[in-house]
């Protein structure tokens, strides 16, 4: 339930449908996106996702032990693979069927929108990268989410029809002979991961482009290349399609397909490596402004290169197979999609505050809660690569094996980290709470002096974004320290003429 | 530091973005009560771009579909051939007719539209088209009558959707296509009532249209799919 709520609930709704639907429309220059109600329905079904998920915890013998991966056979069997396997299970998948409907219309709506609602010389090069993040982000929603759900189906109907999509035949649990008959366990991964795997880059792609964003505008300059930007994220959004047979190499697939799919695991570091360049090679030299929104963003590129770095490790089989299941992967995709995608929902949320309520978030508070978050991060998540490589494996309740033992301690140590990162999270909650009602007016509608719509607009923005006027676009998104012009920095929407060698034509 | 000066951009007319209070869209309405000679016939992108994200969301959920049949058959020794119940043939050229006479009240609502300019005195001619609609809408509900008939006359003969691997995926197929055709009714529907109610806009009989000719198309698909590997 931990990994289904995060996964599903919090990275993907927050930076993406969240931040998204808020910001999208006002940085494409529209009014509203084209279809409101498919827009209201998204949020509501995945709300009501979330009640079904919830209700599991209350019906039957509780909520699913299968995690957010659902492997089959335990979680086809039903009732017989022990408690929550059977109404727990019909759950679950309902929630996420019902959640991938959610999603689907939410992305055609973001998808829409940014082909064709955009404002009056608003070009797609001209862009945020913010908006290109959550446009590549729609569209690998719409492809993914379009197959998990009918992996849902066929998983309910194992439960409830008897069907044998995913239980093999004679299979005997608890001195029971299943009824199901040649079932194949593995078409569960496959349909599974074929989302699962562009689904953790869901949840990133957003964080790297509201990262982007918030680390120009406080930079005062330019990515080295907006265009290079832009086309790595979209190679990360297309590879991410072919490398899903990675998380399968122990599950008895062909080793060919192993090596096959380790291939172009291996290739995807190549755009995540030019992204995170782009980022190092611009902040080179940057007088960076330092505040709460642009210390997450330092601490978003920290967790996806330290992240990033393990990941060379699993994509090999060989090494793989050693660290499979034990607490490397878990370090390795905490680190790099879940605090990654946790620093980035935080520095959007410091950075647009402002303009969603008006009033600036402490700055002091905001402050010590990056400096205790980051350095409690990786006191979690960095020794889970040490208990790995010992050879501890998760999901055990309890280490009682003699090799084992030795790494109490250091279990104890990740422990007291977790509770005081969490407790860090509570500065972040009363911050929110408090400046939202008490904080400080915001001096103007454009408190970090950004160039794109969003700080073109009223604060908080209107119903239709932009009141009576539509706004025009002159300008590439990021003119900043732009020679001969009037300012430090060039709005889209300012008629200026200005020399800029990055202007796009 | 070589540097060019850029003018503004040049702006497209057709893509100019509505002035004014957000009703963004409500720009090419047809005027109620079916008289079509108001229309513009300037369909907003919107509509037929989100019509094709739709229809490709929906081409990925039936190929994981496919890749899940194909998968599973080969996966054990247990698929069971059968022959396909006949009715399907005939459901399948009900659609196909359907589609011809949604074609045919498309065509005359946009022959119309555009006559529309030059000529003001056709108001009988909302009539026809929604005389073609009305024939679709009933060729659609019997495709649908048709297909519950073969799982009926299926299940009547014992097989049933857990029978075998081979059933369950022929009930998954044509019960999750004809949940799809239910939505293209719902679109058909709303686009006759609008014709005679209040306002249609050209956009949302075309999208309507476009998503009904690909129900066909992806009929045609799931037989030739359901004919060759049950």
């Amino acid at each position: 339930m931990h990994g289904t709520i995060m996964v599903f609930f919090v990275l993907t709704t927050a930076p993406f449908a969240a931040f998204g639907n808020f910001f999208l429309p006002i940085q494409v220059g529209a009014e509203d996106m084209p279809f409101p109600h498919f827009n209201m329905m998204s949020f509501w079904v995945t709300f009501v996702a979330f009640l079904v998920l919830v209700t599991s915890f209350f019906a039957g013998d509780g909520p699913t032990l299968g995690g957010w991966t659902q492997y089959a056979p335990l979680s086809a069997i039903g009732a017989v693979g022990g408690p929550g396997q059977g109404l727990g299970v019909v759950l679950w998948a309902a929630s996420i069927g019902i959640f991938c409907i959610g999603q689907l219309l939410g992305s055609l709506n973001f998808i829409t929108t940014t082909l064709d609602m955009r404002t009056r010389g608003m070009s797609l090069m001209r862009l945020p990268l913010s908006a290109w993040g959550w446009f590549i982000t729609s569209v690998m929603g719409l492809t993914a989410f379009a197959v998990l759900m009918p992996a849902c189906i066929l998983l309910i109907l194992d439960h409830v029809a008897g069907t044998s999509f995913f239980v093999a035949s004679n299979l005997v649990i608890n001195d029971q002979v299943l009824p199901h008959s040649g079932g194949s366990t593995l078409l569960w991964q496959h349909l599974f991961w074929f989302f699962g795997h562009p689904e953790v880059y869901i949840a990133i792609i957003p964080g790297m482009g509201i990262v982007s964003h918030v680390l120009i505008t406080n930079m005062r300059k330019p990515m080295l290349s907006h265009r290079v930007l832009i086309y790595s994220m979209g190679a990360l959004g297309a590879l991410s399609y072919m490398v899903y047979g990675h998380h399968m190499f122990v599950s008895g697939m062909n080793p060919v397909s192993s090596l096959a799919f380790s291939f172009p695991t291996l290739v995807i570091t190549i755009p995540s490596t030019i992204v995170v360049l782009m980022w190092l090679g611009s902040l080179y030299g940057s007088k960076l402004r330092i505040n709460s929104a642009s210390l997450f963003s330092l601490g978003f590129i920290s967790m996806f290169i330290s992240g990033g770095v393990s990941g060379f490790f699993l994509a090999q089989p060989s090494i793989d197979i050693m660290l499979h299941a034990t607490y490397f992967v878990v370090g390795h995709f905490h680190l790099v999609m879940g605090v990654a995608a946790m620093f980035g929902i935080f520095a959007g949320t410091y950075f647009w505050f402002p303009k969603m309520t008006g009033r600036m978030m402490n700055e002091t508070l905001g402050k010590t809660h990056f400096v205790l978050s980051f350095i409690g991060a990786y006191c979690i998540f960095m020794p889970f690569h040490y208990l790995g490589i010992a050879g501890n494996v998760r999901r055990y309740q309890a280490f009682t094996d003699d090799y084992l033992i030795p790494l109490i301690p250091v279990h104890k140590f990740i422990t007291y980290s977790a509770i005081f990162t969490g407790l860090v999270q509570l500065i972040f909650v009363f911050n929110l709470i408090h400046s939202r009602f008490k904080g400080a007016v915001a001096p103007n509608d454009n408190p970090w002096e950004g160039t794109s719509l969003e700080w073109s607009t009223a604060t908080p923005p209107p119903h239709n974004n932009f009141g009576d006027k539509m706004p025009v676009v002159y300008h590439d998104p990021y003119q900043y320290s732009v020679e001969g012009a009037s300012a430090d920095y060039i709005m889209q929407t300012s008629p200026e003429k200005i020399n800029s060698p990055d202007e796009e034509k | 530091m070589a540097t060019t000066v850029h003018e503004p951009p040049k702006i497209d007319l057709d893509r100019l973005p509505s002035q004014g209070s957000g009703n963004g869209g409500w720009r090419n309405l047809v005027p109620a009560g079916g008289d079509l000679r108001r229309v513009k016939d300037s369909s907003p992108p919107p509509a037929s771009t989100g019509i094709w994200v739709g229809l490709a969301a929906i081409t990925m959920t039936f190929a994981a579909f496919t890749s899940a049949l194909i998968v599973r058959q080969g996966a054990a020794p247990d698929w069971r051939h059968f022959t396909l119940p006949s009715v399907l043939y005939l459901n399948t050229l009900v659609i196909i007719a359907s589609s011809i006479t949604l074609e045919v009240a498309r065509r005359q609502v946009a022959a119309f539209m555009s006559g529309a300019q030059n000529t003001e005195t056709k108001k009988d001619q909302a009539a026809s088209p929604a005389r073609w609609l009305y024939i679709t809408l009933f060729l659609g509900l019997l495709f649908v009558a048709g297909q519950t008939f073969a799982w009926l006359q299926l299940r009547a003969q014992g097989f049933g959707l857990a029978t075998n691997i081979s059933y369950s995926f022929f009930y998954v197929l044509t019960v999750a296509h004809a949940l799809h055709v239910f939505g293209g009714l719902g679109g058909l529907v709303r686009v006759i009532s609008k014709l005679h109610n209040s306002v249609l806009r050209r956009s949302t009989l075309d999208a309507t249209s476009r998503y009904w000719h690909f129900m066909g198309a992806l009929w045609l698909y799931l037989l030739l799919l359901l004919w060759m590997k049950l």
